[in-house]
């Protein structure tokens, strides 16, 4: 028996710019998660009593299995809430179904960070993080920015290379009628913003936003009676390195070199053959690195790629469509996954790219992930 | 200077030799028996070969700088008053990375460049690893 392929048959989201606007109490992020997950499984023609696994990630799989009404799961788990389990997530799932084990899996994650003013300077256990704070250091934005000041040193890039990553989200953001910054942004406008963790800005800077997001996904042979456009998971892969702190000094390139190679091999699919990139960007230098590292550019060049390269929609790949985690908001990867899917299935509105069959996912980070959907 | 309430953590038995160290204004890590391997930070096993067994060892001193970062906003509340200040990412000649501080001519700084380890006071009776440009 040949292995089952498989499908994402349901995207549901918050809207996360009425979301942002007002942070006036504290929401109930796995709430956010349920209603994410109703939404898609509405938007995939299924039921509670479909799903066989659950998946959440930075809210727990209890509270979501009760309000949901998820019952005999064969699979369930609860990720935490960094950003790197989105695709770690998703593989997951499509690797238990590609197994026979489940058939159905929902995936839902929520995110209260706006509204509980979350701070993720301190969020991730690194093994360094008492001694860096001696000197004042935290936050893997400014980990962020000591690797793309190392990246500028090494290839000769200039310190402002990132604004065409940066202006680009916020276009294709305004476009977004659910993204949290719609407000745009031009070029004056960015090299006036103030320095974080110089050489990095502000608009660099991914936007802590509310909000929920569900995947349904179940069996290729399935989704041919469902609603939408079977969008399948033609290949899906992950790599941890994992350093005592935020910093990789390869810049994650032989982790996402590796995971390339492995989608190269299961799909066919060459670099070129993609339609549109969702690209995880918790900050602009991670576009950079993940471009070189799933080899979309030569290693070294990816800054003068996103210069040369038009980003948007006349491009020949366009990027972060729904504006990425700087102009959506920081969903930490899953609206990219839902945005990828809403563009295959021709869904994009206003920032529809033209025949869109094949996006791929890219996550640069110390779990790196990739996956390659298809139309079919 | 270390500004105060950027204290060092507490000193345990693992990491005691270290700040023991740095207080004589030495760099001493962790060189595991095992596989020759140097760590940092300080841990009960060698991250390369997982033996328990290791030696403390002074090091040489010698660094190379890495990268660095200007911070404009302090992500650590005891440096609210010091911003913007530069974080530096620095290589040990024996191969591990320590975020640290530089000291000297900062004008003009590269990867690669020269740096020696230099111990400055941190709170009432520690001392921190810092790193001084070679000029």
């Amino acid at each position: 028996m040949s292995e089952r392929e498989v499908a994402v048959v349901g995207v549901g989201q918050s809207d996360f710019g009425a979301l942002f606007a007002d942070r006036s109490t504290q929401r109930d992020a796995a709430a956010l998660a349920v209603d994410a997950l109703a939404e898609a499984l509405q938007d995939a023609g299924l039921k509670a009593t479909d799903v066989d696994g659950l998946l959440t990630a930075r809210v727990g799989y209890e509270a979501v299995a009760n309000a949901a009404g998820l019952h005999g799961l064969r699979l369930v788990n609860g990720f935490d809430g960094s950003g790197r389990m989105s695709g770690l997530a998703v593989h997951q799932a499509a690797m238990a179904i590609r197994s026979g084990e489940v058939d159905t899996v929902a995936l839902a994650y929520g995110t209260n960070a706006r509204s509980a003013q979350v701070d993720f300077s301190a969020a991730y256990a690194d093994s360094t993080a008492q001694l860096d704070a001696i000197y004042g250091m935290a936050s893997p934005g400014a980990y962020t920015a000591m690797m793309f000041q190392h990246y500028c040193q090494l290839y000769g890039a200039d310190e402002d290379c990132l604004m065409p990553v940066a202006l680009n989200n916020r276009r294709h953001a305004a476009l977004n009628p659910r993204a949290a910054l719609r407000r745009p942004l031009d070029a004056q406008g960015y090299l006036d913003s103030p320095r974080l963790a110089a050489p990095l800005r502000l608009p660099d800077y991914c936007v802590v936003a509310d909000g929920g997001v569900a995947l349904v996904l179940t069996t290729l042979e399935r989704a041919a009676d469902l609603p939408h456009r079977p969008v399948s998971i033609a290949a899906s892969a992950v790599r941890a390195d994992v350093r005592p702190n935020y910093v990789n000094q390869d810049l994650y390139h032989s982790a996402c070199q590796d995971i390339a190679a492995r989608l190269r091999a299961r799909t066919g699919l060459a670099p070129e053959d993609v339609d549109c990139l969702q690209v995880y960007d918790n900050f602009t230098p991670i576009v950079l690195f993940a471009l070189e590292g799933f080899g979309h550019a030569d290693r070294g060049t990816a800054w003068q790629w996103v210069r040369d390269h038009q980003l948007g929609f006349d491009g020949s790949r366009p990027l972060n469509t729904s504006g990425g985690h700087t102009g959506e908001g920081y969903l930490q990867g899953w609206a990219l996954h839902v945005e990828a899917v809403r563009q295959i299935r021709g869904q994009g509105g206003e920032r529809q790219v033209p025949n869109c069959d094949v996006v791929q996912y890219m996550c640069a980070s110390p779990v790196s992930s990739s996956h390659v959907l298809v139309g079919r | 200077m270390i500004p105060d309430g950027a204290l060092p953590p507490e000193v345990t038995a693992v990491n005691g030799p270290f700040w023991a160290g740095s207080a004589a204004g030495e760099l001493r890590l962790q060189r595991c028996s095992s596989c020759g391997t140097v760590r940092h930070p300080a841990a009960q096993r060698c991250p390369a070969c997982l033996s328990p067994d290791y030696r403390w060892e002074a090091m040489s001193g010698d660094a190379v700088l890495w990268s660095w970062t200007v911070l404009h906003r302090a992500p650590v509340p005891a440096y609210a008053g010091r911003v913007p200040y530069l974080v530096a990412y620095v290589r040990l000649r024996e191969g591990p990375y320590m975020i640290t501080h530089l000291r000297g001519d900062l004008t003009e700084l590269s990867v690669g460049m020269p740096l020696r380890i230099v111990f400055e006071p941190a709170g009432a009776d520690r001392a921190v690893p810092v790193a001084a440009v070679v000029q």
